[in-house]
């Protein structure tokens, strides 16, 4: 099988179970990013697969060979850092050139890599530049080229958009998935910035104290979260509770939705819906009505905050999708059943 | 804030104080005769001349500059396995050693001088040059053992992380990565040991003091049969080489950080 | 990078020179020292290896008592001083540039390593009637002639000051560089005035900092050997100028002996004490 596969990986430290038995699959030429709240095991996972921490149980492979023993230093793979960790005694030339110096490449073709590189990375002309002496949008760049000297087998990032400020970050969120796309080179981002993600990846693996939670491409772990870890942590969701009545039909507050199906064996559930799915009207006899707290106008978009059956849903809605209403007023709230998600309590 | 003139006017007086005796011992130093003379009569520079020309003082230079250049040598070989090991490794145990290279420098010094003295006796190697040497290296130790712990402490592990990535195995990354970047504080640390073993007189004076006179003795010795310019000309020489030594220390390195600061190199 | 332990003998070869030297050369000398404090004395210089109290029994005279007494009671004066000096001055400096802090801190590190030789020689020339500074007075009027300010208690002190300030104002150092800025300008806002803030805030919250820097000090000036000796009477001489005098002159290794495990145990408390106040671990200077 190509690209890496983990099977059962896990950490612990001491009593602390970082990672807990993660099996998972990335076929070559994927970019997946692991998402998470700080302390998930993202980071602790991707050290694994550099193999800067060696795992308490499972195994690693690439293309099917196990690597799990194998050192850091003979894995072949490029990973860009947190801090970057650029070398501060090296010049940008010298620090993309360090592992084609290590290998004992000559000279003229490190030279050569590396125009190569600072090329690929928008930086052309300037190997003879101290590092410390660039702007960090540039510092991020010449990580990545150094990280992609050798034309690794895997591409390991580790936070590494983080240090940016927000536009900067956005603009390299693309040019990085370009660079992906162009060079075909399975990458694996560790991110807690769910856009980034989404922006990015083939596939989200989103983890939770020290667990797969959900393994999808962006796009259905936004519309199909597996629970309301998942519903909660990628966007903004609305969770209600959901509840049989009598004749097996779905409840929330006290309304039917005629179309929510509950799963067999199961009373009560969650419902989760995102606030752009959320419909608003005048209140009507028999639908679900609630009142509204706060309002939060955008301009383009207008929040709003409404008490239903004891909890707070956000509808957003454009002004014209939307009754004029202000806080204290009453209003319908309309849950279509094709946007309601239902999650395992 | 304090008004400006108290500040400017309290660090003053504090230059005066320190410059003071060596402001009147650089006069003396430039007496045209042999006297002990403030503000000085005439001016020569022959008693600098002196420390190079007159047999005494310059073989207690050249004894005083070997002793200090081969001890501070011998304080880093020390220190630097140590500190690399204390960083590298997780080992408490090594802590120990830790306090044993720092604790001959917070002892008085005549403590660490009796210690030398008794133990060269016992081993019946009192007297032998050499002898001083490594009491000055241990005397020493402590200060390249603080300025590498706190070069090892500035360098960012994942330095060491991204060198393995790119290939780099143990030995390479401490070569490529590691000994560029302590370098600094491996020459800070040589630097310190070399100028306070220049200036050391106990321990030299307790373990080699009736075989082989060091400037500071042969200085002290000569307090005590009267006064000479001469005396004057090296107290100056040596603290002209302080002040370049430390200037050096200064300009390649980060010398609020060496004293404690947290970096300060992006104030 | 993880820290590993060390396992195999090839990841603990790094530590083994250092180990053997430090055991061999310092903690073997010391432990040399103690068993030495124990034995009997001979006549000619030479001490039988035996197990005596003798030695530390002499401790109990009226003329080491003294001795004893007035080693504190310098060690003491002289941390007084200095920290009273050193404070407000490295507060002060610790405001200015960094080009100005590391000029001063080259001048500093320059005068603290200057032997105790030089400067004993320095203050008996500033103190001599030659060359000294009463010159300077008569020729402002202050004084008909000049005359010699040693040797004497004052000479002695103001020595000991010099070779201590340096060292107080770089252990004070870190600790007032690290200071919050804003702290004063907190209490500015709050309407202190900059010399209340100063004692309000500034003092109160390097407490410990004093305290340690202090007792650091006093176990500095208890080590001065020399210039009791060049500055001062014999009246002025200090347990570490007796333990020289004792070992070397009086060839009485084991009384010198004694006296210096003596020494080390008012430092060791004096150390612990430093620690158990300031919780400092990086002493730098």
């Amino acid at each position: 099988m190509s690209g890496l596969t983990l099977e059962g990986v896990s950490k612990r430290f001491g009593s602390l179970t970082a990672v807990d038995n993660v099996t998972l699959n990335v076929p070559q030429g994927t970019f997946v990013c692991l998402l998470g709240p700080s302390g998930c095991g993202k980071t602790t996972l991707l050290r694994m697969i550099a193999g800067l921490e060696d795992p308490s149980g499972g195994r690693l492979l690439i293309d099917g060979a196990d690597i799990t023993g194998v050192a850091t230093h003979q894995r072949d793979f490029g990973m860009v850092f947190q801090s970057l960790a650029l070398f501060p005694h090296l010049n940008v030339g010298e620090n993309i050139a360090y592992a084609l110096r290590i290998r004992g490449i000559a000279k003229a073709d490190q030279q050569r890599r590396v125009d190569e590189l600072l090329a690929l990375v928008h930086l052309p002309g300037h190997a003879d530049r101290p590092v410390n002496k660039l702007s960090g949008g540039q510092r991020q760049r010449v990580a990545i080229a150094r990280a992609l000297a050798v034309s690794p087998k895997l591409f390991l990032l580790d936070e590494p958009l983080s240090a940016l400020d927000a536009k900067l970050r956005e603009a390299m969120q693309v040019e990085l998935r370009q660079l992906q796309q162009k060079l075909g080179i399975t990458t694996i981002v560790v991110t807690h910035d769910q856009r980034e993600a989404m922006t990015m990846a083939d596939l989200v693996v989103v983890m939770g104290e020290g667990h797969i939670r959900q393994a999808a491409p962006p796009v259905e772990i936004y519309r199909k979260p597996a629970d309301s870890f998942v519903a909660g942590f990628i966007g903004s969701t609305n969770l209600l509770d959901l509840s049989r009545d009598s004749s097996g039909r779905a409840v929330v507050g006290g309304v039917v939705l005629p179309d929510v199906i509950l799963p067999a064996g199961l009373d009560r559930a969650r419902l989760s819906i995102r606030p752009e799915d959320v419909h608003l009207t005048a209140p009507t006899a028999g639908g679900l009505t609630g009142r509204v707290t706060f309002l939060r106008d955008l301009g383009g978009t207008i929040e709003t905050f409404i008490e239903v059956a004891g909890t707070t849903v956000t509808a957003v809605s454009t002004p014209r999708e939307r009754p004029d209403v202000t806080a204290g007023d009453s209003i319908g709230v309309t849950l279509p059943a094709e946007a309601c998600v239902v999650l395992k309590q | 804030m304090t008004p400006a003139w108290i500040r400017n006017g309290y660090m003053v007086l504090i230059a005066l104080f320190l410059a003071a005796p060596l402001v009147v011992v650089a006069g003396v130093s430039v007496n045209a005769k042999k006297t002990l003379l403030f503000p000085p009569e005439g001016f020569s520079l022959s008693w600098y001349a002196e420390i190079f020309t007159e047999n005494e003082w310059r073989s207690a230079l050249f004894a005083s500059v070997g002793l200090a250049a081969f001890s501070a040598a011998l304080a880093v070989t020390i220190a630097m396995p140590l500190a690399w090991f204390l960083w590298r490794r997780v080992a408490p145990w090594a802590r120990v050693f830790q306090f044993l290279g720092i604790a001959p420098f917070l002892l008085p010094p005549v403590i660490t001088a009796l210690g030398f003295l008794s133990f060269w006796a016992t081993a019946g190697f009192y007297g032998e040059p050499w002898t001083a040497v490594i009491s000055h290296a241990i005397f020493f130790v402590t200060l390249p053992l603080v300025t590498l712990s706190l070069g090892f402490a500035s360098i960012d592990r994942s330095l060491v992380e991204a060198a393995a990535t790119m290939g780099a195995d143990d030995r390479r990354v401490f070569r490529t990565v590691v000994i560029p970047l302590i370098t600094p504080y491996l020459v800070s640390g040589y630097a310190f040991a070399f100028v306070l073993s220049l200036n050391e007189y106990i321990v030299s004076y307790m373990t080699v003091g009736f075989t082989l006179e060091t400037l500071p003795i042969k200085i002290f010795n000569a307090l005590r049969y009267g006064y000479t310019p001469t005396m004057a000309s090296v107290s100056i020489f040596f603290v002209v080489i302080a002040a370049a030594v430390f200037g050096l220390v200064a300009r390649y390195g980060d010398l609020p950080r060496l004293l404690g600061a947290w970096s300060s190199e992006d104030k | 990078m993880r820290r590993e332990p060390a396992r195999s003998l090839s990841d603990h070869l790094p530590v083994i020179f250092p180990a053997l030297m430090l055991l061999v050369f310092f903690v073997i000398p010391f432990s040399i020292m103690i068993a030495v404090s124990f034995f009997q004395r001979e006549q000619g210089g030479f001490y039988t290896t035996d197990f005596v109290f003798s030695n530390y029994e002499r401790f109990l005279s009226a003329f080491f008592g003294g001795v004893l007494g007035f080693s504190l009671l310098l060690a003491a004066s002289v941390a007084a001083c200095c920290v009273a000096l050193a404070f407000p001055f490295t507060y002060f400096l610790t405001c200015r540039t960094r080009r100005v802090q590391i000029a001063w801190l080259v001048g500093l590190l320059s005068v603290l390593s200057l032997s105790e030789v030089i400067i004993g020689f320095a203050w008996s020339t500033l103190f001599s009637r030659t060359a000294g500074i009463s010159n300077l007075f008569v020729a402002l009027g202050l004084m008909d002639q000049p005359t010699a300010l040693l040797p004497g208690f004052g000479a002695v002190l103001t020595g000991m000051v010099y070779q201590a300030l340096p060292y107080t104002i770089l252990v004070l150092y870190p600790a007032l560089v690290r200071l919050e800025p804003t702290l004063l300008e907190a209490s500015r806002t709050l309407g202190a005035s900059p010399l209340r803030g100063f004692f309000n805030i500034v003092i109160p919250a390097l407490r410990n900092t004093i305290v340690a820097t202090l007792i650091m000090v006093f176990v500095f000036a208890l080590g001065s050997y020399l210039l009791p000796q060049i500055l001062g009477r014999p009246q002025h001489w200090t347990l570490s100028v007796l333990i020289t005098d004792q070992a070397i002159y009086q060839s009485n290794m084991p009384f010198a002996a004694a006296m210096a495990v003596f020494l080390v145990l008012i430092s060791l408390a004096l150390v612990g004490l430093t620690l158990l106040v300031g919780g400092r671990k990086d002493l730098t200077a």
